[in-house]
């Protein structure tokens, strides 16, 4: 009987999901998941959709601002560029949905390119402050560009087809984000370990030292961006087929703030943290919404001050998480796996 | 492989730079061998960490000429230095402090790994083989700098000392022809400095990779050095073997001034 968890091969060192435990414990998350939107009505499933394609937008970031440290107020704006390339090539061009999406995001990518060269002299502040300068030109972009965008009044996006049915409800958008959620997962964990993301990660920690041992900073970074907002123009993709109707004000500049808070509430620099933000970000005005629901009548503030409060209540989450848990939810996840790891012993 | 007609592997000839008004470096030459132990000593401040700056490409110097086996290092970017064969460690231990220390060994191979954004992503087959591949080295590396206890902890929980012995071993896992040790043995106790110098000789005894070496621990320097330059206020003032510089009345001038300051001092305290 072996006492421990003794590797015998790189190859099961390396591996994701190491022990049969986390293998059995991944495969009841699968059923679970598959399971998950007939248990659950459809407003459930439409607040865990909705959570789905944060995360895909929050990993992007992440990547970027996570393990390449390179902060950004930009990545709304990539949102919106993948939400409107999907509605424009889909309502206008007439792509077909598996085409458009990656379409979409590959033009997401490339903007992100061009957003990506000027980072390569700008550091910490100045490279916030030019990202937050393009989430301005985008927004103005597409108010005013209307012959492409039709401006404030927002377009239509028909909704995708396969073989013939419409995916056009809560359930059936459910079978086809949480597939490309878990790609977009298990491809991102697959860059962070590799070649790739270690050069990253370098970067974020030490750059002059990584230089010499051989990253080539300039390319790493753009690199970065590419990725980063090819996850955005995912999401932004998904978001515009499940919602139907996207208009500017779908992606105000605050959307890149949301996404700042799921990285910094989820865990920088993590791939589970960009989920747990991602579902706390979404799931935390649904639970102010039923808060007010519940106690509306006795603190109306709640319902006429709707808006504000969701945005106070994101504020202090942010503090909050910053002073108690800078590491993030992720962090106390690990923290409290390792106290039932060695439970009933303190270490 | 280019070996010049001269015998030098790394060439540095009239290599001058300037930071402003500082001159940090003026006119040094100096020629190491393939396969030698050769160190830079002087003062804090005469030049030493710059000409390590200048190797790597850190730094541009004004004027001056550095060849590494026939190839012309200035014309070369940061990071490209590293593919020539040469690492370096840095005076204060600049590892990368979230990554641990298998991972800060598998970046100092990253320009011998060839795998890009889609290789990786997708993992299974070239990525997962090129990571089991070079796992293999950094492991030997790990084994032999004696790390098996800490492979698999974040850098920046490790002690100075340990530190140290990553940095140096995340330079060896560049699978250099040439290190640059850059203070290999600052703030370290007695022990560990033992054993630093050991793995010194070692590397450059089995491995047969020449080392450059820049410290201010004597001891060290003189017992493991084949040749040593001595630099003050960015100029060569002397080059020999270990019991020559030690004699050189030049170095004596610059660590200790020159005999008369020395005597006027005493003339003071009496």
């Amino acid at each position: 009987m072996t006492s421990g968890d003794f590797k015998t091969s790189y190859k099961a060192d390396t591996a994701i999901f190491q022990t049969i435990w986390i293998k059995l414990w991944m495969a009841g998350l699968v059923v679970f998941m598959i399971f998950f939107p007939f248990w659950a009505g459809p407003y459930l499933t439409y607040v865990v959709n909705l959570a789905a394609i944060a995360t895909i937008g929050a990993l992007g970031l992440n990547i970027l601002t996570g393990f390449t440290g390179q902060i950004s107020l930009g990545h709304g704006a990539f949102i919106a560029i993948g939400a409107y390339s999907t509605a424009i090539l889909t309502a206008d061009a007439g792509f077909p949905f598996w085409l458009a999406l990656p379409v979409a995001a590959l033009i997401t990518a490339t903007s992100g390119l061009i957003v990506g060269v000027p980072s390569l002299r700008l550091k910490g502040l100045y490279l916030v402050m030019s990202t937050l300068a393009f989430s301005f030109i985008v927004q103005y972009v597409i108010i005013k560009w209307e012959g492409l965008t039709r401006g404030s009044t927002g377009m239509g996006v028909p909704s995708p087809k396969f073989f013939g049915h419409a995916i056009d409800n809560d359930r059936a958008f459910y079978f086809l984000i949480m597939p490309i959620v878990v790609m977009a997962m298990l491809f991102a964990r697959n860059l962070i370990r590799t070649k790739v993301g270690r050069a990253w990660v370098a970067i974020r920690d030490r750059d002059i030292s990584a230089e010499v041992m051989g990253v080539n900073l300039a390319r790493y970074k753009v690199t970065s961006f590419f990725v980063s907002s090819f996850y955005a123009g995912l999401a932004g993709g998904l978001y515009a087929y499940y919602i139907t109707d996207i208009s500017p004000e779908h992606f105000p500049i605050t959307l890149s703030i949301d996404y700042l808070a799921m990285i910094i509430i989820g865990g920088m620099g993590s791939i589970l943290g960009s989920v747990f933000g991602a579902m706390f970000v979404t799931m935390l005005p649904e639970g102010i919404r039923i808060a007010a629901d519940v106690f509306g009548t006795s603190y109306p503030v709640l319902v006429d001050r709707f808006f504000e409060v969701k945005v106070m209540a994101f504020g202090l989450a942010i503090i909050l998480f910053l002073i108690f848990e800078p590491t993030g939810i992720y962090g106390r996840w690990i923290k409290t796996k390792i106290y039932y790891k060695s439970w009933p012993f303190t270490y | 492989m280019h070996q010049q007609s001269n015998g030098y592997q790394l060439e540095i000839k009239n290599l001058s730079m300037r930071f402003g008004g500082i001159v940090a470096l003026d006119n040094v030459s100096l020629g190491i061998k393939k396969g030698e132990i050769f160190s830079i000593i002087g003062p804090n401040g005469a030049g030493k960490t710059t000409v390590f700056n200048c190797i790597s490409r850190v730094y541009t110097p004004q004027r001056g000429e550095i060849t590494f086996e026939g190839h012309n290092i200035l014309k070369l970017k940061a990071h490209q230095v590293s593919g020539l064969g040469i690492a370096r460690t840095f005076q204060n231990v600049e590892l990368f402090k979230n990554m641990t220390v298998l991972d800060n060994l598998m970046l100092g191979r990253h320009h011998i790994i060839n795998c890009g954004v889609i290789a990786g992503g997708i993992y299974l087959g070239k990525a997962q083989r090129l990571e089991i591949e070079h796992r293999k080295r950094a492991e030997w590396i790990i084994d032999f700098l004696e790390m098996e206890a800490v492979r698999k902890q974040v850098v920046r929980n490790l002690p100075f000392g340990t530190q140290k012995r990553v940095e140096l071993g995340r330079a060896l896992a560049m699978d250099p022809k040439l290190i640059l040790l850059d203070e290999p043995v600052s703030g370290m106790n007695l022990e560990e400095t033992e054993d630093i110098a050991r793995f010194i000789l070692d590397i450059n005894e089995e491995l047969g990779i020449t080392c450059i070496i820049v410290e201010h621990d004597m001891g060290v320097v003189m017992d493991i050095s084949d040749r040593v330059a001595a630099i003050d206020f960015g100029e060569k003032i002397a080059e020999g073997t270990a019991g020559e510089i030690q004699k050189d009345t030049e170095v004596i001038k610059a660590y200790l001034g020159s005999e008369d300051l020395v005597v006027g001092r005493r003339v003071e305290e009496d």
